[in-house]
C-alpha cells in the first residue's frame, strides 16, 4: 500500500481505478480518461494533487537563499503571492526537479512557497535543507495541506463558488501566476493542462467537502491520466520523463526558465551551464507530431537528419486526434523524421510546443 | 463486474473465441481486457491471408495509456481482420463481444482442440484470480 491523501475514500467511492504514482495510490482514472480530458479542455475538472510536496520558507534570507539554489531569479517576483517556475539544478547543471514558487504567500512567517513534486520529495527536502543551513531559513513541509487543481475555461468562476462571498471578486482578479490567502485557503492561478484555472491548497480536512462543492457545479472528476494528457498536450514537461538529474535545462526545453543575467549571481550549476550558454546545448527537446496511424511512447528511437533522438513523453491528444511527443534530438534537426514504433518506422514531424492551449490547437496537421 | 458471456470461448490471456456459422472463428478481446485497458485509441488487426502459429502476435491495440499485444489462441489462417477499427478503435470499448471484433481465422480441427480453450465459467475463475 502506497502512501495515500485526504481525498483516497472519496476517489474509491467515486469508482476510480488507483494506481502507484511515486509511492502514492492515485486515481489515474474515474470514467474514461478521453472524456475527463476533455472535461478539462471545454469546461471544468478537478485533480487531486494532494500528493505534491509543499515547503515553506521561513527567515530574512530566504530570497537570497531562492537565489542561490534556484536556477530562475526569485528577484523577478515582484509582489506578493507572484509565482515563478524554475529548476532546481544541481553542480553539473543537472535537474534535481522543477517546482514553482510563490512569493509572500500570505501565511505568517513564510517568506515563501515552493511546490516540489511528489517522486523527488525525499531527495529535495534533503537537498534543500542543506542548502538553507548557512542562510539560517526555516524549511517546513507542509503535510497539513490538501491540493486541488481546478483546471478549464470555466474552472475559475466554478471554483471561487468554494470561497466567502466577500473574497471571490479578489479570486477572481487574481492575474496569471499569482497567488493569495483567503482565510485559511492559498489559491493560484497556475495549473499544469495549459488551462485557465485555480491550485488550491487547503487544510486537509476540507478537501472532500470542497471536491464533492465541485462536483455539485458540474466539474469533472478528472485522474492523473488526463492531467499527462493535457500538461503534454501544453508541452509542458514531466520531471522524470523529460528531464532528470542527468540533463539540463538547455536541453530540456527550459532555457527561457534559466536567468543567466544578472551574470553575479551564483545559482547552483550555473558554471556548468556557462560553456552551454555561450556555444548552444548540443541537444534539444522538440515536439513531435505522427504523421501516420500508432501512437508515440517514450524511448521509442527518432531518426533525424542531424542525427539520433529519442522520445521522452508520448502520448494519443484526445484534442488533436494524433499522436504527439516530446523528444531530444541532436541540436539542428528539424522537419520530417522517422520515429520506430513497434519496429516500424513511422513518419513524423518535429514542431514547437505547444500542441494545445486554451482548447484550441496550436499546430498544423 | 464485466460481462463474460456464456456462449464463447476465452483465453487465460484474456481474448474471446466465437465459433461463426461456416465454421471459422472470430477473435477479440474480454469486457475485462478492454476495461484494464481503458480508452483505446489505435488498434491494428491482420491482413487476411496471414498464416500465424498458436501465441504469435498478430494484433495490437493501444489505449492512451499503453500498447498490448493480442495472441493468436492457435495456429491458423486468417482470413479478415476487422476493417472497422482502424477509423474507430473505441468500438472495441463500446462493444467488445459484437462489432469490437479484432479478426477471423480459419483453424483445423486438431489446431483448435489443442488449444485447450476456456469455458465461461473458467474464464471467470482466471478473472477472479487476477481481482477483477
Amino acid at each position: 500500500m502506497g502512501r495515500r491523501t485526504p481525498l483516497f475514500a472519496l476517489h474509491e467511492s467515486l469508482g476510480a481505478r488507483i494506481v502507484d504514482f511515486g509511492g502514492w495510490d492515485m486515481p489515474v482514472q474515474y470514467t474514461s480518461q478521453i472524456a475527463e480530458h476533455h472535461a478539462v479542455r471545454r469546461a471544468a475538472g478537478v485533480f487531486d494533487v494532494s500528493h505534491m510536496c509543499v515547503v515553506d520558507l521561513a527567515g530574512e534570507r530566504s530570497g537570497e537563499l531562492l537565489r542561490h539554489l534556484l536556477a530562475n531569479d526569485v528577484a523577478r517576483l515582484q509582489t506578493p503571492g507572484k509565482a515563478l517556475y524554475s529548476c532546481m539544478l544541481n553542480e553539473s547543471g543537472g535537474v534535481i526537479d522543477d517546482l514553482i514558487v510563490y512569493r509572500d504567500p500570505g501565511v505568517p512567517g513564510v517568506a515563501y512557497r515552493m511546490v516540489v513534486n511528489a517522486g523527488t520529495r525525499d531527495k529535495d527536502l534533503a537537498w534543500i535543507g542543506a542548502q538553507a543551513r548557512p542562510f539560517d531559513v526555516g524549511v517546513r513541509e507542509r503535510t497539513d495541506l490538501a491540493m486541488l487543481a481546478v483546471q478549464g475555461p470555466q474552472a475559475r468562476e466554478r471554483a471561487v463558488q468554494l470561497l466567502r462571498t466577500q473574497d471571490e471578486a479578489a479570486a477572481l482578479a487574481l492575474g496569471s501566476f499569482s497567488g493569495a490567502q483567503f482565510g485559511e485557503w492559498f489559491v493560484a492561478r497556475t495549473g499544469y493542462t495549459g488551462e485557465d484555472g485555480f491550485e488550491i491548497m487547503m487544510p486537509a480536512a476540507d478537501a472532500v467537502p470542497a471536491w464533492r462543492k465541485l462536483n455539485s457545479l458540474g466539474v469533472t472528476s478528472c485522474g492523473l491520466g488526463a492531467r499527462d494528457t493535457l500538461r503534454l498536450e501544453a508541452g509542458m514537461n514531466l520531471y522524470g520523463n523529460d528531464m532528470d538529474e542527468t540533463t539540463q535545462p538547455f536541453e530540456s526545453g527550459l532555457a527561457w526558465t534559466v536567468a543567466m543575467q544578472p551574470a553575479q549571481r551564483q545559482f547552483i550549476g550555473r558554471a556548468a551551464l556557462e560553456p552551454l550558454a555561450r556555444a548552444g546545448s548540443p541537444r534539444q527537446l522538440v515536439g513531435l507530431l505522427l504523421l501516420e496511424r500508432g501512437v508515440l511512447r517514450g524511448h521509442q528511437r527518432v531518426a533525424t537528419s542531424a542525427g539520433a533522438g529519442e522520445i521522452t513523453s508520448g502520448t494519443y491528444s484526445p484534442t488533436l486526434e494524433r499522436s504527439i511527443a516530446l523528444a531530444r534530438v541532436p541540436a539542428g534537426a528539424g522537419g520530417d523524421v522517422q520515429v520506430e514504433v513497434r519496429g516500424k518506422p513511422l513518419a513524423a514531424r518535429i514542431l514547437k510546443p505547444p500542441f494545445v492551449r486554451n482548447g484550441a490547437a496550436r499546430i498544423a496537421l | 463486474m464485466s460481462q463474460v458471456p456464456a456462449d464463447l470461448k476465452y483465453t487465460a490471456s484474456h481474448e474471446w473465441i466465437r465459433t461463426l456459422a461456416d465454421g471459422t472463428l472470430e477473435i477479440g478481446i474480454t469486457d475485462h481486457a478492454q476495461h484494464s485497458l481503458g480508452d483505446l485509441v489505435f488498434v491494428e488487426v491482420p491482413q487476411a491471408g496471414r498464416q500465424v502459429k498458436a501465441g504469435e502476435s498478430c494484433a495490437v491495440v493501444e489505449s492512451v495509456k499503453a500498447a498490448s499485444d493480442v495472441y493468436a489462441p492457435f495456429a491458423g489462417e486468417v482470413i479478415a481482420g476487422n476493417p472497422a477499427l482502424a477509423d474507430a478503435p473505441e468500438t472495441v470499448n463500446s462493444d467488445c463481444y459484437g462489432a469490437g471484433w479484432l479478426y477471423r481465422m480459419r483453424v483445423a480441427a486438431e489446431a483448435l482442440a489443442a488449444a485447450g480453450l476456456l469455458s465461461a465459467a473458467q474464464y471467470q475463475k482466471v478473472q477472479d484470480a487476477e481481482g477483477g
